[in-house]
């Protein structure tokens, strides 16, 4: 064999590798749990590895509760913001600002839960109410952590849109926000939904720094207010899985959690991708 | 009137002019960072004739276009000297609003660059952005700059398609009548052919003649033959000067300045 094929062989086996992982992962969780899926588990309301009850119903709109309004905030200010860098910022600031929020990235996420835990925590609970741990609480951290990609992306997708178009529109006397408004974003658009649903597919995932500020009950209900406590799918297997019994159906159950989050944030990935696509096809 | 066509004096000298000329550039000079671009710019544009700029490239003759709606003032490190009247107004005093400005000149760009929406909505865009009509007043308007640009008969059927399922010439002629649907004075065009094919460009050139009966038209064109095919006066810049500025005749059948004769003749360019 000449070395030029065993080169490309070695080359092959490591390009191989991520996808052979993914590949094992997806098999694994199917295997271990899919036996737990049943609408018992979705739909049921109580939560007690003790009493043998599964539902996870109440967990998963806590879930969706927390995502729901994390995008929304960090939406409400991650967009204005990448609008500003792409469109009004002048080089200097935006070099400052771009710098700052890609370095939002590099913290650990138990880091912004930690600060989450000791700042944001007392805060609520001394000025809002509750005990402080709480939906609120989990909103704001979760939408400080996915804006630095939301921003990163709507900014590519605003600075994506041709001079040319910025250029007809203000020959034709708009003003720069008027630019904006009705050529620019409309343009963007596909792009900043995919930057959203991506956002939804981090948040829906993320575990370490949500499960220190959420409270996590033991028995979780169905949140009726944005103090109430709850728990997030993700730390339910974080906090469960060192105490559940080897071969038991809790731990099937944990696995059948993981099939659940799996399914949801491959989904939206795949909706963001196919957004993204058909705008190209455009 | 000599060949050349080279304005002299002060302002109050050449105050006649201004009520004349359509726009009168009268001691211009402009900057991007340090890289002086334009150097005492002294030209005078009548109103209802094709003025053409032509030069080699990198001689600032875009830039020359681009001062007269001030849309070079979106780069930041863009400085100017000078002056700019049209109708006798200096559009370079601090108080200009440049967004009315640029409501009473037409802008034609390099590459056709229609929004990506349909043919109507990039036509009705201006209008509807300054409110000037709606409803069958809007489709009015369409209709009227969609004939001054000779695209009407060839889209009136779909004019809710996307402008970008025209072919470039079709997508030029939509910018043009984006152009005209402000109802602009002036009609300035940034190389407008440089990214069509032959039958398309004919077309464009035609348009241009049958443009400046009502509108005053500037041209910057790197095509000789186009510049002799359609402007009545020619403007000859390099390196950032206007070398010389005459009857287009005059200028290509007996320019006063060699760098003109050498350009004229394909020595450089």
């Amino acid at each position: 064999m000449r070395t030029e094929d065993i080169i490309s062989k070695i080359l092959f086996l490591c390009a191989s590798f991520s996808a052979v992982i993914v590949f094992m992962i997806t098999v694994f969780l199917l295997q271990e749990g899919v036996r737990m899926l049943n609408p018992s588990f979705l739909f049921g309301k109580t939560w007690s590895p003790h009493r043998e009850l599964f539902g996870i119903f109440p967990t998963l709109v806590g879930t969706l509760c927390v995502v729901a309004g994390a995008v929304v905030i960090a939406t409400a200010i991650g967009i204005p913001s990448a609008i500003f860098l792409s469109e009004f910022s002048p080089f200097w600031v935006r070099n400052i600002i771009k710098s700052s929020v890609e370095l939002i990235v590099g913290i650990p996420s138990v880091v912004i839960g930690f600060f989450g835990l000791t700042v944001l925590v007392p805060f609520i609970r001394d000025n809002v109410g509750g005990r402080g741990e709480s939906i609120l609480a989990g909103w704001i951290v979760l939408a400080f952590m996915i804006l630095p990609n939301l921003i990163t992306i709507a900014e590519d997708s605003l600075r994506a849109v041709p001079r040319s178009y910025r250029e007809a529109s203000l020959a034709l006397g708009a003003t720069r926000w008027q630019t904006v408004r009705n050529v620019v974003l409309p343009s963007a658009s596909s792009g900043i939904r995919a930057a959203l649903v991506l956002g939804v597919g981090r948040a829906m995932g993320e575990t370490m720094a949500v499960l220190m500020v959420v409270g996590n009950p033991e028995t979780p209900w169905i949140p009726l207010g944005i103090l109430d406590r709850v728990r997030m799918l993700t730390s339910t297997i974080a906090i469960e899985f060192s105490y559940a019994e080897w071969g038991s159906s809790h731990q099937y159950a944990l696995f059948a959690i993981g099939v659940v989050l799996f399914f949801m944030v491959t989904a939206l990935n795949f909706i963001a991708t196919f957004v993204i696509r058909r705008k190209n096809i455009q | 009137m000599s060949n050349t066509y080279m304005i002299n004096g002060d302002a109050a000298a050449f105050s006649p002019r201004l009520a004349l000329d359509k726009v009168v550039f009268k001691g211009f000079n402009l900057w991007y960072g340090d890289n002086h671009v334009l150097k005492d710019i002294d030209i005078a544009i009548k109103s209802n004739v094709v003025t053409a700029f032509m030069g080699p490239s990198g001689c600032g003759k875009s830039t020359l276009l681009r001062s007269i709606d001030r849309m070079n003032d979106i780069i930041p490190s863009c400085k100017t000297e000078g002056d700019v009247y049209i109708d006798g107004r200096n559009i370079y005093e601090p108080d200009e609003d440049v967004y009315e400005l640029r409501k009473t000149v037409g802008m034609v760009f390099q590459k056709p660059n229609p929004f990506p929406m349909s043919i109507y909505d990039n036509i009705a865009y201006g209008p509807r952005l300054h409110k000037m009509a709606s409803g069958e007043g809007l489709d009015k308007i369409v209709e009227e700059s969609l004939r001054g640009a000779v695209l009407w008969d060839e889209v009136k059927d779909r004019l809710q398609e996307n402008a970008f399922g025209l072919s470039g010439g079709q997508q030029q002629r939509v910018c043009i009548a984006r152009a005209l649907s402000i109802n602009p004075d002036i009609i300035l065009m940034d190389e407008p052919c440089s990214a069509l094919d032959p039958i398309a460009t004919i077309k464009i050139e035609a348009l241009m003649r049958e443009l400046k009966d009502k509108y005053t038209v500037v041209l910057v064109t790197h095509n000789l033959q186009q510049a002799a095919r359609v402007s009545e006066m020619t403007a000859f810049m390099y390196i950032g000067e206007i070398i010389e500025f005459g009857a287009t005749s005059d200028v290509f059948e007996n320019p006063q300045n060699e760098l003109t004769e050498n350009y004229i003749t394909g020595r450089f360019g």
